[in-house]
């Protein structure tokens, strides 16, 4: 019952949306549903083309799912690395944030030139759109640890690296975490465009064959699931989150001061 | 100037000045200018002396313990102290961490397996009277539990002096007057070179050897106040009520 009462906002939101645009299409006649389908047609392509849609789906998703998974991994490589030398932050910081403001559509094809047509440039793509916001939020996590904390195990005379082991990788966790589920967005935007360049078969590549062969609701529909499945992805990790680090969890109510 | 460790086995030579404090300056700069938090400040402590510093907000007793504990270097002046382990003011428990193996941080700072130095934490726990939550993690446990893990992360570091910086400052008061006399219980069965820093001038009272009144910002001790009442000692007693007082009175604080 309570669970009902808190999704209901969203629902209703989203009916009233829902409604909002049926009735806009609706009004601007029969032309206009090419560029924009009415609500029904796409949950028509949602039902007509499942097959489809849930086949382009796997492979969209397997490109996301592994893409950041690599990132994750490479970025909590480099994270660590730049938390042990200042120097090597200086050095790859502007490159990180810069390798953000490039277009993705404009290194695909160079991708697809040097990794062929198969889910591998994918990959690389949904990685480099990804990395910026797991490096960021990890190195933050490792650069905020308690410096009372560090001064306690001097005191034990811990090494560097026992109290990188004990104390500060263990507390940088959920700022990885924190880093991954921001990329959730951005990958799945990374993965399409991905697609866009060199692939038959994703969901990036049924949105882009859909316009010019006038199926537009089928477009629309594979934007529908590409959306459902992000909210999913940040959900499954954030309940990751919770079952891996249950100490980093805290309910909103009796969030100490 | 921090000294190695002894090379003979430890053991509590009265005799012995286990940390030496002499005339020592410390400052920092801030945004607002500098900040002189110690101005010659000088203080000892003799192996086995529990000696109780009190001072009012700021007046650089954390830095005091942060020099005796070889974090900090002197401006001027020196220190000579066996090696400290420090008790901070805040637990400091990792979240993650279950209480045995909190208590057990300061053995795997050193290298030891966490097998072994569950092994070693097991008993203290038990004599601590926190067996029962063992596998329990700091978030579920009180602030006198708490505060019991972190001194015992503390004392098993091993090393010959405890620093304590305002160990029970944050619990309310009838928790804070419990661990009082629980840690009053465990220095008179497990005798220990300690620097207790404290604001709370009854605690000092009822746990020191020794009290050093420090005077407000920049810090100095403006008197020293030999505490030879036997223990256990009762708050209410007529000789630990004049102490207090006349810790107090140095305090400039009248009564």
């Amino acid at each position: 019952m309570r669970r009902a009462r808190r999704v209901l906002p969203a629902a209703l939101l989203l009916l009233a949306l829902i409604g909002m645009w049926e009735l806009y299409v609706d009004l601007k006649g029969p032309t206009f549903s090419l560029i924009l389908p009415p609500p029904h047609q796409v949950a028509k392509a949602l039902y007509d083309d499942r097959s489809l849609l849930w086949s382009s789906f796997l492979v969209t998703a397997q490109e996301v799912l592994l893409g950041i998974l690599l990132a994750t991994v490479l970025g909590v490589v480099l994270s660590v690395a730049i938390h042990f030398s200042p120097t090597l932050r200086r050095a790859t910081y502007p490159l990180i944030v810069a390798s953000q403001a490039v277009p993705v559509a404009v290194f695909a094809p160079v991708l697809a030139f040097w990794l062929g047509f198969g889910i591998l440039p994918k990959l690389v793509v949904v990685a480099i759109v990804s990395f910026f916001s797991i490096v960021v939020a990890t190195t933050a996590a490792l650069a905020t640890v308690d410096p009372d904390l560090l001064k306690l195990m001097r005191t034990f005379d811990a090494s560097r690296l026992t109290t990188f082991r004990h104390v500060e990788f263990p507390s940088a966790l959920p700022g990885v975490f924190t880093g991954a589920k921001i990329a959730v967005a951005v990958s799945v935007i990374g993965a399409v465009f991905a697609e866009y360049t060199g692939s038959n078969s994703g969901l990036g590549y049924v949105i882009l064959v859909s316009e010019p062969q006038l199926l537009v609701a089928r477009g629309v529909a594979a934007v529908v699931i590409l959306s459902l499945f992000a909210i999913a992805l940040f959900s499954l990790l954030a309940l990751a989150e919770r079952l891996a680090l249950p100490w980093a969890y805290r309910p909103r109510e009796e969030h100490p001061a | 100037m921090i000294e190695a460790p002894p090379e003979e086995p430890r053991e509590l030579n009265a005799a012995a000045d286990y940390v030496r404090v002499e005339l020592v300056s410390r400052g920092f700069d801030t945004k607002r200018g500098r900040v002189q938090a110690l101005a010659e400040m000088s203080l000892r402590a003799r192996a086995g002396e529990v000696v109780a510093v009190v001072g009012p907000s700021g007046c650089g007793k954390t830095t005091l313990l942060e020099l005796i504990c070889g974090l900090q270097k002197p401006d001027s002046g020196t220190v000579r102290a066996e090696p400290a382990a420090l008790m901070p003011q805040r637990d400091l428990l990792l979240p993650w961490l279950t209480a045995i193996d909190n208590a057990g941080l300061s053995l795997r700072a050193r290298g030891v397996s966490r097998d072994e130095a569950r092994r070693t934490v097991a008993p203290w726990l038990e004599r601590f009277g926190l067996a029962r939550f063992e596998r329990t993690r700091p978030a579920e446990l009180s602030g006198g539990m708490r505060q019991r893990v972190s001194f015992l992360r503390t004392l098993l570091a091993g090393k010959p002096v405890l620093a304590l910086d305002e160990p029970f400052a944050s619990l309310d008061a009838i928790t804070r007057q419990e661990m009082q006399g629980w840690l009053a219980h465990v220095l008179a069965s497990e005798p220990q070179t300690v620097i207790l820093v404290t604001h709370d001038v009854e605690e000092a009272v009822m746990l020191g050897d020794r009290v050093v009144v420090m005077s407000p910002r920049p810090g100095r001790t403006v008197s020293e106040i030999e505490v030879t009442l036997p223990r256990p000692r009762r708050r209410t007693d007529a000789a630990v009520v004049e102490l207090r007082e006349r810790a107090l009175a140095a305090l400039g604080v009248g009564t």
